[in-house]
């Protein structure tokens, strides 16, 4: 049956046969149907990168299958989320290695993005191996060096080389469900580079940057960094007693889909301003649970429909680090000046990193949501040209309506990345809207 | 440590049960026609308890092996989840007779068929809690599912029973209406959202439901009125109404 469905974005909105997977025989069943198809978790990627004429949903498919309690090496299907694992793992010591900015995505789409956290690294960096349902119905077991070249294209592959049936992840020690969390309010974007560019030991870091901000405030930023508190770093009592656990606050609903002028650039100013003065001048530490620090979006359930029926889409790009202190400041003037106002707007720089197709490469990124207007589209692509011109690229997952030239250009390896899919998928199976747009298959 | 049965617990509800249960540190027993569907169920649920997990088979439609499949359990449990359920197709129902047999053997033959030789069991040990899910459809027979309603009102009818037999042992029992669920069984059917319990959802509230004691459930508050309406129109009208 035809069932209407979008990603987070709530842009574009499609009528698809959603086939929900519950065991690894039906995988066999359902792949072997006609018509493409692609897979889809929870449906956290913002644009149409999970979205086909038929879905295949993994969201039931969620048993964990293993687990070494020495070591911290867990096994499991592809639809099990990262809510679920902290739920189950936090208590007895271990959290994930990376993590994005909610923890409702499942083990599949946090592979299929490669997605990346507050610390350095991507997730796919802790994948120790995994297993793919191909085309043709064959499961292969890949990893760094097994099939290797198979797992470095499903790695950030957007699920174009086959089904993630199950993957065993590395996880980490920790002492506390705690993070130390110090945050500093940057002037402008040098002291907020410069801050970056000296970090230091910190595990995590990620900067809130007001880009409705213009002239010398432009880039002013609130920085945040943090580290596992060790059970020596906790503060009260109740903390101590139990450091493994907390009890959030209960969480918050928009229960309906906001009229779309609700945000406009008046609230979006006023928050961006509200934001930056809440911060302390200066550093400023304290400690707070993994909750607030890592999702403080997902607090609020169902946040993305303040956006309105007519959906939103975050534009994230990345800029290599030499062209980054040249780049950064003119597309921040762009975006400032365009008078579009992000809502939310994030800074991050990434370390050394090695991707094919993945996200993640040493430098700069840049991630702000917009509201779908009429005018947006034209101006994103203006946007493209130059992010193109710094040699930077755009996020897939976030990713509803670049152009083909801006991902072939983007990513040294698309001509690579299309003939493998060609090659391990010749019948074109595994299309998404994305996957199509981009001319990926041609 | 507590245990746990489940019976049928290869449905979703089933599954989103158990890990309720595992992660109140109760040992699981799963039962199901074929085991080989659990297996990785089992799994999990014994890293999420961790505790082993047992896996039995057992099939409602062969009363005959009741007693023997409780008897050989290792453990004797202390809470039983009767899940499993057969909404089958009305339509064939009508005029395929297998088809509605089955229907009523699942829900109605085969639960009773179990439970009385559980009922007897936790009697004698004066401990112990029934869970048994039911449906709305049970609470008035309608043209589009009254063989599936008309066997579950039979259970629903039993469990009532039981209850009250049980109540003197010092054994409770509570029965389940659970509204729509999102679930295999109702995949593919455009169901209302706000009258749709998730599965873990539902879980949540059958267990927090169960260490409250409670008898009588409906999932979600709405479909309480909704279901007082619909038994409350007058046989003369709800028989010229298409439900
Ligand atoms: C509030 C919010 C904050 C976010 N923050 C970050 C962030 O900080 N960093 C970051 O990297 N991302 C971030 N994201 C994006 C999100 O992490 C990714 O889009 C992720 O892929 C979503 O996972 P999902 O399970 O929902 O997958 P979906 O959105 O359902 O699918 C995403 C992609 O994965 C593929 N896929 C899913 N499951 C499988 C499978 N089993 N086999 C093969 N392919 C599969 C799909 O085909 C699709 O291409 C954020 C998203 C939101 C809504
Ligand atoms: N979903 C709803 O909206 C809804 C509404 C009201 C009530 N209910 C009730 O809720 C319960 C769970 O429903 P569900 O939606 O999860 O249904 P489901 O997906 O159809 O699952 C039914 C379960 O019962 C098992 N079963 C069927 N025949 C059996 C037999 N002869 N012996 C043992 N087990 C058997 C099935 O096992 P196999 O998979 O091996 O066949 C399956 O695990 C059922 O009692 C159902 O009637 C559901």
């Amino acid at each position: 049956m035809k069932r209407k469905t979008a990603n987070w974005g709530n842009y574009p909105t499609i009528e698809a046969d959603v086939l929900t997977l519950r065991n690894q025989r039906q995988a066999n069943e359902f792949i072997h149907r006609d018509g493409p198809m692609i897979a889809r978790g929870l449906g956290r990627c913002y644009g149409d990168s999970a979205l086909s004429e038929t879905i295949l949903s993994t969201e039931s498919c969620n048993n964990l299958l293993a687990f070494d309690s020495e070591k911290g090496i867990l096994t499991c299907e592809a639809g099990v989320s990262l809510a679920n694992i902290l739920d189950v793992f936090t208590p007895r010591g271990w959290f994930l290695p990376v993590t994005p900015g909610t923890k409702f995505v499942t083990i599949g789409g946090a592979i299929a993005a490669d997605v990346h956290g507050k610390s350095s690294g991507s997730f796919c960096d802790y994948v120790l191996s995994m297993q793919v349902m191909k085309a043709d119905g064959e499961i292969l077991t890949c990893s760094k060096t097994e099939n290797a070249e198979f797992f470095e294209t499903t790695r950030g592959g957007m699920g174009l080389t086959g089904l993630i049936l199950q993957a065993t992840i590395q996880l980490i020690p920790v002492e506390t469900a705690y993070i130390r969390e110090e945050t500093v309010q940057c002037k402008d974007l040098d002291s907020v580079m410069d801050l970056f560019d000296h970090m230091g030991k910190w595990t995590y870091s990620v900067a809130w940057i007001d880009c409705v901000a213009t002239g010398k405030n432009m880039g002013r930023s609130v920085m945040m960094r943090g580290e596992h508190a060790r059970r020596a770093d906790l503060v009260n009592s109740t903390q101590r007693r139990d450091p493994l656990n907390f009890h959030g606050l209960p969480k918050l609903d928009v229960p309906i889909m906001f009229p779309n002028f609700a945000l406009n650039n008046l609230s979006v100013k006023a928050f961006n301003m509200a934001y930056y003065h809440k911060c302390p001048k200066g550093a400023h530490e304290h400690i707070v649970n993994y909750d607030a620090f890592f999702y403080p979006l997902d607090f609020v359930n169902n946040w993305n429909r303040i956006y309105g029926r007519r959906g939103f889409t975050q534009y994230q790009f990345l800029l290599p680090m030499e062209s980054s202190y040249e780049g950064l400041p003119v597309l921040l003037e762009k975006i400032s000046s365009c008078g579009l106002g992000s809502f939310l707007a994030v800074l991050k720089k990434f370390g050394p990193h090695e991707s094919f197709i993945s996200f993640p490469k040493p430098g700069y990124f840049l991630a702000l949501d917009f509201p779908i207007t009429k005018k947006l589209f034209a101006l994103l692509d203006e946007f493209d040209k130059l992010v193109l011109k710094y040699g930077g690229r755009l996020y897939l997952a976030k990713d509803v309506r670049m152009k083909p030239e801006m991902f072939f250009k983007g990513y040294e390896n698309a001509d690579t990345f299309c003939e493998r899919i060609k090659q391990w998928d010749p019948q074109q199976k595994f299309q998404s809207l994305q996957s199509r747009r981009l001319n990926i298959h041609q | 440590m507590q245990t746990a049965l489940i019976l049928g617990a290869g449905s979703d509800l089933a599954r989103a049960l158990a890990r309720r249960f595992a992660t109140a540190s109760y040992r699981l027993i799963l039962a199901e026609p074929d085991t080989s569907l659990i297996e990785d169920l089992a799994k999990d649920l014994e890293i999420r308890s961790q505790a082993p997990v047992e896996t039995v088979a057992f099939d409602a439609l062969k009363p005959e092996t009741h007693q023997a499949f409780y008897d050989s359990l290792s453990v004797k449990p202390d809470v039983v989840l009767c899940v499993f359920g057969y909404m089958g197709d009305q339509l064939k129902a009508e005029t395929d007779s297998a088809e509605r047999l089955r229907v009523m053997n699942v829900n109605y033959t085969g639960a009773v068929s179990i439970l009385e030789v559980i009922a007897t069991d936790f009697a004698a040990r004066k401990a112990g809690t029934l869970i048994g899910i039911s449906s709305c459809a049970g609470d008035r027979g309608r043209q589009s599912n009254y063989i599936y309603g008309s066997a579950k009102a039979g259970f629903t009818a039993y469990l009532s029973g039981l209850r009250n037999r049980l109540f003197h042992h010092g054994v409770h029992v509570m029965t389940v209406k659970p509204g729509f669920m999102r679930t295999a069984m109702t995949e593919g059917l455009d169901l209302p959202e706000i009258l749709t319990a998730m599965p873990d959802r539902a879980a949540e509230i059958i267990f927090h439901a169960f260490t409250r004691k409670r008898n009588v459930i409906y999932l979600l508050w709405m479909w309480k009125w909704i279901m007082m309406m619909v038994r409350n129109v007058p046989e003369c009208v709800f028989k010229r109404m298409k439900m």
